[in-house]
């Protein structure tokens, strides 16, 4: 009782005293933040706009406001041009995002989770040498990657910017850490008792229990893929075969000699843009996810 | 943290009553029939690793080893002549004076730009955290937002943000009296490029950081406060050096980043002639290869970088975990 009695007080003293403080830093603080988001969003913002100019009001208007509403003549105009090229990189990135990630987080799942519960000799070697991985930079790999595939004729199909997609090290990483801490051995040991084979195990309880982490190795690598600009730039020329960001990146390099380009190049930007942004605002509790665990190793 | 440990504690209560024998029983049983599976687990991965991963570098190593030469007109199938000439690519690398500039230019960029975005992020992530304003998760989205547009995307779109004529910003800090600012000039043209990668990163970073500060535990900061420290005193120690390693994390990252660094500077050559072809070492890598036809010299420039890349990131990795571990023991 006394002590509470003692501590009180003193509490609200400190209380009073940090509150007028912080009133003060707090203010400060805001205003920062106001500042950084107001530089985060402002090039976003300006896309926006820019969206609904065409090629003579986004020279001669003000930047920061409309002028001439065009939006839909832009858009009709970007899906229209060279054939309706722009939907097929879409579906091209797609394609190399949707399929590579899904597969990557396939073939990692499975083999961080051999990695996290069986015991085998060279396993720690293994695992050493996939985490090198990690640190080995994509672009290094792209142009022996180049050299190699050109050998066996596979540059400027789909498979070459497809297939190098598969390979995830941070996956093996982040479902080997995920595995070993949420799959009880337990219940391995249960399925296997019932008679299941290892691969239903995997099937039914591994990979059940790993969901989390498989959605954020799908994440993370279908962004990697979505951003990775050097491979395809290597492996690619035929513009039928393009990412949306090289189709964009070759665009952009042209409006000198076809000026209505660089109107569509900007809206362009924003539609291939605006899903990739609702799917990473929503799906933030999965960052977090494998954000943390990544850390919690190094 | 919290996602991981959890999980493990509850695994852990299932058999914690059964005591050893159970556990004795398990593990006879984990290695029966578990012969083949692992290894059948695996081999997909490790297959496509090995081919991807391995084969590449082992590839580049290979071809840095050899020279090609055009004789003739280089015409016909036996026109060109391959040899073996050791390590003669790399010291003709090392003697590049355009290698050197490129790589004093990125590592003069990773010095100013890496700890300007770390700092940043790190600032964010704590006051995020210890606001108690409704507006926190309007600021993260939008701190966040960046990371979603793809690298090259972001690069068009500030290359047009710093073209004078289309520019809003060069126009608006005309009109404030900053006169013709020329984001694309020979000296402030990689200072652009430093703004495009913290625009980009920042809020990426910043999460990290921030998931490494949610997973502290609040009765921490509550006893710290208790004894009347204020929240900077609280930010910075008992905070700050508990996310120490999601700092070294964001750093590792960002130093592989840099020394890659491509996309941007190749993405705003199109609005500028101050970017040469060796601006920086992966350009002068893509040159080398697709430019003027010399995949020899260009596999020595990618296994310089791979190599650099790999000592200086794992190099920072160990000085920095001594570091932590000595501050760990006082």
């Amino acid at each position: 009782m006394t002590l509470v009695d003692v501590d009180k007080p003193l509490k609200k003293r400190g209380a009073t005293g940090a509150e007028k403080l912080s009133s003060r830093t707090s203010i400060i603080s805001m205003a920062f933040l106001f500042v950084m988001a107001t530089y985060f969003l402002v090039p976003v913002y300006w896309l926006v706009i820019s969206s609904t100019k065409g090629p003579s009001t986004l020279y001669g208007s003000q930047g920061f406001w409309f002028s001439h509403f065009q939006f839909f003549s832009n858009l009709s105009g970007l899906f229209g041009y060279s054939n309706g090229i722009f939907v097929r990189w879409i579906l091209n990135t797609v394609l190399y995002a949707g399929v590579g990630a899904t597969v990557a987080t396939f073939i990692a799942s499975m083999a961080g989770y051999a990695l996290s519960k069986y015991n085998f000799a060279g396993k720690e070697a293994v695992f050493s040498v996939i985490l090198g991985g990690v640190l080995v930079p994509g672009t290094a790999l792209a142009l022996p990657l180049y050299l190699l595939m050109s050998k066996v004729h596979l540059t400027d199909t789909y498979w070459s910017v497809l297939i190098p997609a598969f390979v995830s090290p941070f996956g093996v990483f982040l479902s080997r850490v995920y595995a070993g801490a949420s799959i009880p051995d337990e219940l391995i040991d249960a399925g296997r008792i019932d008679g299941a084979s290892e691969f239903k195990i995997f099937r039914t309880i591994g990979l059940k229990i790993m969901s989390p982490a498989l959605v954020t190795i799908f994440l993370f690598q279908f962004v990697a893929i979505w951003n990775n600009f050097f491979l395809p730039l290597v492996m690619l020329s035929n513009q039928n075969l393009y990412p949306v960001t090289l189709g964009l990146y070759s665009w952009d390099n042209q409006y000198g000699q076809a000026p209505q380009l660089i109107a569509y190049v900007v809206i362009g930007a924003l539609i291939s843009v605006i899903p990739l942004i609702i799917a990473f605002l929503s799906l933030q509790r999965f960052w977090q996810t494998g954000l943390t665990s990544g850390s919690v190793k190094a | 943290m919290t996602t991981l440990d959890l999980p493990e504690r509850q695994g852990e209560s299932v058999g914690a009553g059964k005591g050893s024998v159970k556990r004795a029983k398990s593990r006879r049983g984990g290695s029966q029939g578990s012969r083949v599976a692992p290894i059948l687990f695996l081999t997909p991965f490790m297959i496509l690793f090995a081919i991807f991963f391995l084969l590449p570098i082992g590839y580049a190593i290979y071809q840095s080893l050899f020279h090609t030469e055009v004789s003739g007109l280089g015409l016909g199938p036996n026109s060109t002549v391959t040899k073996f000439v050791g390590l003669s690519n790399f010291s003709s690398v090392l003697s590049d004076h355009s290698f050197f500039s490129g790589l004093g230019r990125v590592v003069l960029f990773g010095i100013v730009q890496v700890p300007t975005m770390l700092l940043l992020a790190t600032v964010l992530a704590l006051l995020l955290d210890s606001a108690s304003t409704r507006l926190k998760r309007f600021f993260r989205l939008s701190f966040f937002l960046p990371y979603g547009v793809p690298g090259v995307i972001a690069a068009i779109l500030w290359s047009f943000l710093y073209l004078p004529g289309l520019s809003p910003i060069v126009s608006v800090l005309k009109s404030v009296g900053f006169g013709n600012v020329n984001f694309l000039g020979i000296h402030s043209v990689l200072w652009s490029i430093a703004n495009i990668i913290t625009w980009e990163y920042t809020g990426y970073n910043m999460l990290i950081i921030y998931a490494g500060l949610q997973a502290i535990p609040q009765s921490l900061f509550e006893a710290a406060r208790i004894d009347g420290a204020s929240e900077l005193m609280v930010a910075l120690r008992i905070k700050l050096p508990l996310i120490f390693s999601s700092i070294v994390l964001t750093a590792v990252f960002s130093i592989i980043g840099t020394l890659q660094l491509f996309s941007e500077p190749q993405v705003l050559r199109a609005v500028t002639t101050n970017i040469s072809s060796s601006f920086t070492p992966n350009l002068l890598a893509y040159t080398k290869a697709f430019v003027e036809n010399d995949p020899n010299m260009a596999a020595a420039v990618a296994v310089i970088l791979a190599l650099g890349t790999f000592i200086l990131s794992f190099g920072f990795l160990k000085i920095v975990q001594r570091r932590a571990f000595s501050e760990v023991e006082l």
